[in-house]
């Protein structure tokens, strides 16, 4: 049985003036997978994500989101809108509650009607365990609840596939936990998501594969037990090994 | 005596308050005239090429470096040679309103530019378009950053409008004089005045204060969250 292909990268490279962040990079996602990228930082990972959605537009390379090319479309609004993406500092509307941080991209971008804009919201909201906090601001939630605002708000433009640029970083220790729980649940309901995280134990528990960057090119990637027990490439075992020095074996 | 005093406060009213009424007008005039040419500007600085942000900060920083009553002097006697004429109120309200927005397009652009970069990006990620994104946005939070300074100008422009006085419009501190002229009582008028521009400055920063409350976003600032 082979799942559809939400999507394709082949051979990406990316330059900021001399500095060639993104060397040929090629991956590919079917649907409902979850894959795992990792790398230290400053490797490109961030400039990967963001190539996706064409923030940061490549400068060779294609990129398909099912069959269309993301690189030469020409509404690339409507791209956006299919492609979710959780930023590390969550990149939420200080001026609207949370559901109205949900709801501005179903009225604005989907010219959505606001009581069925409003009806999704809550139920987005309710998924990542929010229902009571929909009135609430931004300034008003802990990074823990935030970061779920944010990964509702993507969802609920009823994205293909989601991004997420080290959605746990910027949060306390115990506020992790309630972030990733959410995903779990996400990757269990048959989202295909693309993740780029630290959280060793939650990449190992979850994802289908594991992506190692290092300096704009993926060196290693395969499915966890065998990226993590049986590493083919020495630079991603000394990966794995900093990484636990630093983290731990952590992460939910 | 004091009651003497009073009688001439209260006689010389009625004038005063008709000049108070075109310092109102000029500082209306030249505020708006600095909004409509400060937001360009801003959006010229942050938004635009190379060329278009060194054009701005060169405005800027001349008209930042010059004294008002040395802009005024120059577009109201000196344009005419240039076969350029206007009339005292014009000529004040040219020279308030282009100073203003010096200041102004430097208000709006922080108060821009202090909305954070990933909100841009999550407004694009979400499908928006980028004026999308600024309207609904960016524009929001940075109209209520953008109060607090803009009640400062708005203050600074009202005081700045006495300077008109020397091209000669009959303003609040011109009518003052004339019945300084006729009644040889400068330090009563002059306070009369000093209480009305008073008033004035005051009403500006209540009126502009009350906005700001208004639009303040919770969690944001005094409030507190409930973390
Ligand atoms: N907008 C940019 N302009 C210039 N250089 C950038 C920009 N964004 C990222 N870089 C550079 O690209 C490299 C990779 O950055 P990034 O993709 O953020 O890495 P990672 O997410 O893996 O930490 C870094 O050297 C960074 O300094
Ligand atoms: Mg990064």
């Amino acid at each position: 049985m082979s799942k559809k292909e939400i999507l394709r990268i082949v051979d990406l490279h990316k330059s900021f003036g001399d500095n060639e962040v993104l060397k040929g990079i090629s991956l590919s996602l079917k649907q409902g997978e979850t894959k795992v990228v990792i790398g230290t930082s400053g490797t490109g990972k961030s400039t990967m994500l963001n190539n996706i959605n064409m923030l940061i537009p490549p400068d060779k390379g294609h990129i398909y989101l099912e069959d269309v090319d993301v690189t030469t479309t020409h509404d690339i609004s409507r791209i956006r809108q299919q492609i979710g993406f959780v930023f590390q500092d969550f990149g939420l509307f200080d001026h609207l509650t949370a559901k109205g941080n949900i709801m501005i991209g179903l009225t604005k971008v989907k010219k959505m009607k606001k009581s069925e804009a409003e009806e999704l919201a809550m139920f987005e909201l309710e998924r990542v365990g929010l229902q009571d906090f929909a009135d609430s601001y931004p300034a008003q939630l802990s990074g823990g609840q935030k970061q779920r605002v944010g990964i509702a708000r993507a969802l609920a433009m009823q994205p293909k596939l989601i991004l997420f640029d080290e959605p746990t970083s910027a949060l306390d220790p115990e506020l992790i936990g309630e972030v990733l729980t959410v995903m779990r649940d996400l990757a269990r309901e048959g989202m295909t998501m693309l993740i780029v995280t630290h959280e060793m134990g939650f990449a190992k528990s979850v994802s289908d594969e594991i992506i190692f960057m290092e300096n704009g090119k993926i060196v290693e990637q395969g499915p966890p037990e065998q990226l993590f027990n049986n590493p083919r490439e020495e630079r991603t075992k000394e990966f794995l090994f900093k990484l636990n020095e630093l983290y731990g074996e952590g992460g939910a | 005596m004091v009651i003497d005093k009073l009688q001439l406060v209260w006689s010389s009213l009625p004038n005063l308050l008709e000049g108070a009424l075109v310092t109102i007008k000029l500082t209306i005039a030249g505020l708006g005239l600095g909004i409509i040419l400060g937001l360009p500007l801003a959006f010229g600085q942050i938004y635009g090429n190379y060329l278009i942000r060194g054009l701005v900060s060169v405005y800027e920083r001349v008209l930042r470096s010059i004294p008002l009553l040395v802009i005024l002097f120059l577009i109201f006697y000196g344009f005419p040679n240039a076969g350029i004429k206007f009339s005292p109120f014009i000529a004040a309200v040219l020279g308030i309103g282009l100073r203003s927005a010096a200041y102004q397009s430097q208000i709006y652009r922080g108060a821009i530019q202090s909305v954070s970069g990933t909100q841009m990006k999550a407004a694009l990620s979400l499908g928006m378009n980028r004026v999308q994104a600024f309207i609904y946005i960016i524009l929001p939070q940075a109209v209520r950053i953008a109060i607090p300074p803009f009640a400062n100008e708005a203050a600074i422009v009202l005081k700045d409008t006495s300077l008109a006085y020397a091209l000669g419009v009959i303003e609040l501190l011109r009518h003052g004089s004339y019945i300084i002229a006729t009644t040889f009582e400068p330090m009563t008028i002059y306070l009369t005045i000093a209480a009305i521009y008073f008033i004035m400055t005051v009403t500006i920063n209540t009126i502009l204060g009350k906005l700001e409350e208004r639009m303040k976003i919770p969690g944001i600032g005094v409030e507190g969250g409930s973390r």
